[in-house]
């Protein structure tokens, strides 16, 4: 690797005068040693990608210090795939401590399921998978009707049981504060109270990188490593790390039809109504959940880097641009987060 | 490569904090269309003749029916220089609790004064608790300008004025640009209207503004978060001290000690999942690797045997309380986290409260209540491992939490060994 080349961990400069600056800056004429990486002298900056690395694998550090039974909450969506290899980051060579739990609504895309299993048999991690079917089936849950009926509402149910079933007092989540107005005022570490209703008028200061993550017994913290990051830093991040995400991210053909302004995939989870046409078009998806209320955006990223220019361009968010379930109202994410939510 | 720059703004709807935010966002193609469209409706369904750029961030139900900011809102941005995360706190009466959590990561504070109204007694307020914070940069965002005919003489008035009392404060960089969110002056592109000033514009200043060296690169302190030992074949004696670089450097092969066991030992090699690094320093997150087998556990911190932080029991600190159910007083029992480490503290007295406004410091003072801070003496079940929250914001800050209700009660800086 030659000097002044941008590498993973250290921005390398190959000039002297590095040394006497540092030593300038810190108010001090102690001998300031260099660092040095293949002979480079280092000058002690980190990316921004970098920091928001770092910063991620503290919390999630934090969390299995502290916590007796956390969880971490995966869904085969970009963002909880970066949240899963930064938690490998956090104890390589260890093995992650906890497992994942998936909140299957059993209306998601093949691919999600092919790559979770794949993912998880990687790591040697335990897989939960918390059934909205299950739910259904048990009687605890009752289906909507119609032809936009969809399982998103019923996740927040199974997921509640699902915690409260294996006792887990931490769950990670991949939401991140950019992507909606009520996430942008929540803290990294969200308490819910024994029903899993977050308080939004009632949170925890959050100072330094100083968490405080006490509960009693029934409650839990929601924990959200991702906080700080855009959509547009978790799709570099993608790309500097060379993660694979499931390929419907990527432009491909499929048969869609339009409803409420969103281009929603043809699936055995959808009644196609009267007016709505079908065609092929060349898509992808910007965000992956349930396939009844996740659509998708036209496009012809192939490539992570057409992604990410894709990404810097765009003029909608992808809550805005993809997501039924945001539509509902307002204030349609504050009110589901209230009630245990993601 | 681009950096991180975290700033916190300060100020009322008033001095226009919202429409300069909205102005960064938008100049910087941060909005998004489906947000201004919500904005939009939610502003005509309130009955306002402009859309209120405030609504994008004043999302909770709450905020909206009342037309009141509750919380610290993030809000992000980039340009081809540095991404930015904004912590916007609201100016009504939680706002010390509110700012003292926006500012305490803020490598920048942004407090907005009124061209018209001048320096208020909410402005002071603002300043002092980013110098009491240690933010290393404030700007004083003098707004409005357009309404006072861009008058350099207004300007220099406020400069005068705010001068002389941020001379009372510890502020180590102060810069003022005279500007006009609304009409964009200075916001993003230096004005027409104000050639007279020869600072560059606001997004300019964010975009260069010195920060590399804000860090404590100087004393080495390593807390210890958890202890990796993978127990598997490949990695059979692996025996790993995970945590986050809080500042200094670490080399392999340093020579370095272990609190509170004061053993001393030499770093064996750094670690990372993406390889072994030569050093590390704040805030990177990493894997220390020792040669001598020492017991180490969470809660420890790694330092240098020549540079070691306090280790004390009676600390005086300046806390700022947080709750509104309870206050602090002598004799308050209360959970202690510094670092990574947790004990319980007593408080042994308040030496003084602080009037925020007139920085006045009332001795006679036995409670400190919601959003008052004042001088405190504890002593903690455990010796904590710290340096003054002047030589470093990790190692010098803690919170307190109540014991009964789990909630954070209070934020301390830490001032010395009492």
């Amino acid at each position: 690797m030659g000097c002044g080349e941008t590498i993973a961990i250290f921005h390398l400069q190959c000039c002297g005068g590095v040394v006497a600056e540092l030593a300038k800056a810190c108010g001090t004429s102690l001998p300031f040693l260099p660092l040095f990486w293949n002979g480079c002298v280092v000058n002690y900056e980190l990316s921004h990608l970098k920091t928001l690395e770092s910063e991620s694998i503290h919390i999630i550090r934090e969390v299995a210090a502290e916590f007796e039974r956390p969880v971490l909450l995966f869904s085969g969506g970009k963002d909880s795939i970066v949240m899963l290899r930064l938690a490998e980051k956090a104890f390589w060579p260890a093995k992650i401590p906890f497992p994942v739990m998936h909140v299957d609504t059993g209306h998601n895309f093949e691919e999600v399921y092919e790559y979770r299993d794949r993912r998880v048999a990687e790591l040697g991690i335990k897989l939960v998978i918390a059934s909205v079917q299950d739910s259904i089936d048990s009687g605890k849950q009752v289906e909507q009707k119609g032809p936009r009926a969809s399982r998103n509402q019923l996740q927040t149910m199974t997921l509640l049981d699902g915690l409260e079933e294996h006792g887990f007092d931490a769950a990670f989540g991949g939401a991140r504060r950019d992507e909606e107005k009520a996430r942008s005022k929540e803290r990294v570490y969200s308490f819910r109270d024994e029903f899993g209703q977050w308080d939004p008028k009632n949170q925890r200061p959050e100072l330094w990188s100083l968490y405080n993550g006490r509960h009693l017994r029934g409650e839990h913290i929601r924990i959200f490593p991702l906080s700080n990051w855009t959509e547009l830093d978790i799709w570099q991040y993608i790309a500097e790390d060379g993660i694979e995400v499931p390929n419907i991210y990527y432009a491909h053909e499929r048969e869609v039809f339009e409803r409420d302004g969103m281009l929603l995939a043809v699936t055995e989870f959808v009644t196609v109504m009267d007016g709505e046409k079908p065609e092929t078009r060349t898509v992808r998806f910007r965000t992956v959940g349930d396939a009844s209320c996740t659509g998708a955006v036209e496009s012809d990223a192939r490539t992570v880097q057409q992604v990410i220019d894709e990404v810097s361009a765009t003029r909608v968010t992808e809550r805005g641009a993809t997501r039924a379930d945001d539509r509902a109202s307002e204030a349609a994410m504050e009110d589901r987060k209230r009630q245990g939510y993601f | 490569m681009s950096e991180l720059l975290r700033f916190a703004t300060a100020g009322s709807v008033d001095d226009g904090k919202s429409t300069l935010i909205g102005r960064l966002l938008f100049d910087s193609k941060s909005i998004f269309e489906d947000q201004m469209t919500s904005v939009a409706d939610a502003s005509e369904r309130m009955g306002l003749d402009a859309p209120n750029l405030a609504l994008l961030t004043d999302g909770l139900r709450a905020e909206r029916e009342q037309g009141i900011t509750i919380d610290v809102a993030y809000r992000y941005f980039a340009t081809p220089k540095r991404k930015f995360i904004i912590a916007d706190t609201p100016g009504h009466v939680q706002y010390t609790r509110n700012m003292v959590t926006g500012a305490s990561t803020a490598d920048l504070a942004i407090v907005l004064i009124d061209a018209r109204k001048g320096v208020l007694e909410q402005s002071r307020r603002h300043a002092f608790i980013a110098s009491l914070l240690r933010i290393p940069h404030l700007v004083i965002a003098v707004n409005k300008m357009d309404l006072v005919d861009y008058s350099e003489d207004r300007f220099n008035e406020i400069v005068e004025e705010f001068g002389s009392f941020a001379a009372k404060l510890d502020i180590s960089d102060l810069t003022f640009i005279p500007l006009s969110a609304l009409n964009g002056d200075n916001v993003v592109a230096r004005s027409e209207h104000m050639t007279w000033f020869e600072g560059s514009s606001l997004l300019h200043h964010l975009e260069t503004v010195h920060i590399a060296s804000d860090r404590n690169l100087i004393d080495a302190r390593f807390p210890v978060q958890c202890v990796l030992r993978p127990q598997t074949e490949e990695f059979h004696d692996y025996r790993g001290y995970a945590g986050r670089v809080a500042s200094g450097v670490f080399r392999s092969g340093d020579e370095v000690m272990v609190l509170p066991s004061g053993f001393t030992t030499k770093i064996k090699r750094i670690d990372t999942f993406d390889g072994e690094v030569d050093g590390a320093f704040a805030p990177m997150s990493v894997t220390l690797l020792l040669e001598d087998e020492i017991d180490i556990s969470r809660g420890d911190m790694i330092c240098r045997p020549q540079n070691q932080p306090t280790s004390a029991q009676d600390i005086d600190a300046m806390v700022c309380w947080l709750a509104d159910e309870t206050v602090l007083s002598a004799g308050s029992k209360l959970s202690i986290k510094h670092t990574t480490r947790t004990a319980r503290a007593i408080v042994k007295n308040l030496k003084y409260r602080l009037d925020i406004n007139s920085l006045h410091r009332d001795e006679s003072a036995e409670t400190l209540q919601l959003n008052e801070m004042g001088r405190v003496s504890i002593r903690t079940t455990l010796p904590l491992f710290f340096d003054e929250y002047r030589r470093s914001r990790e190692t010098g800050s803690f919170i307190l939490i109540d014991e009964a209700t789990n909630a954070t009660v209070g934020a301390g800086m830490i001032l010395g060994e009492t």
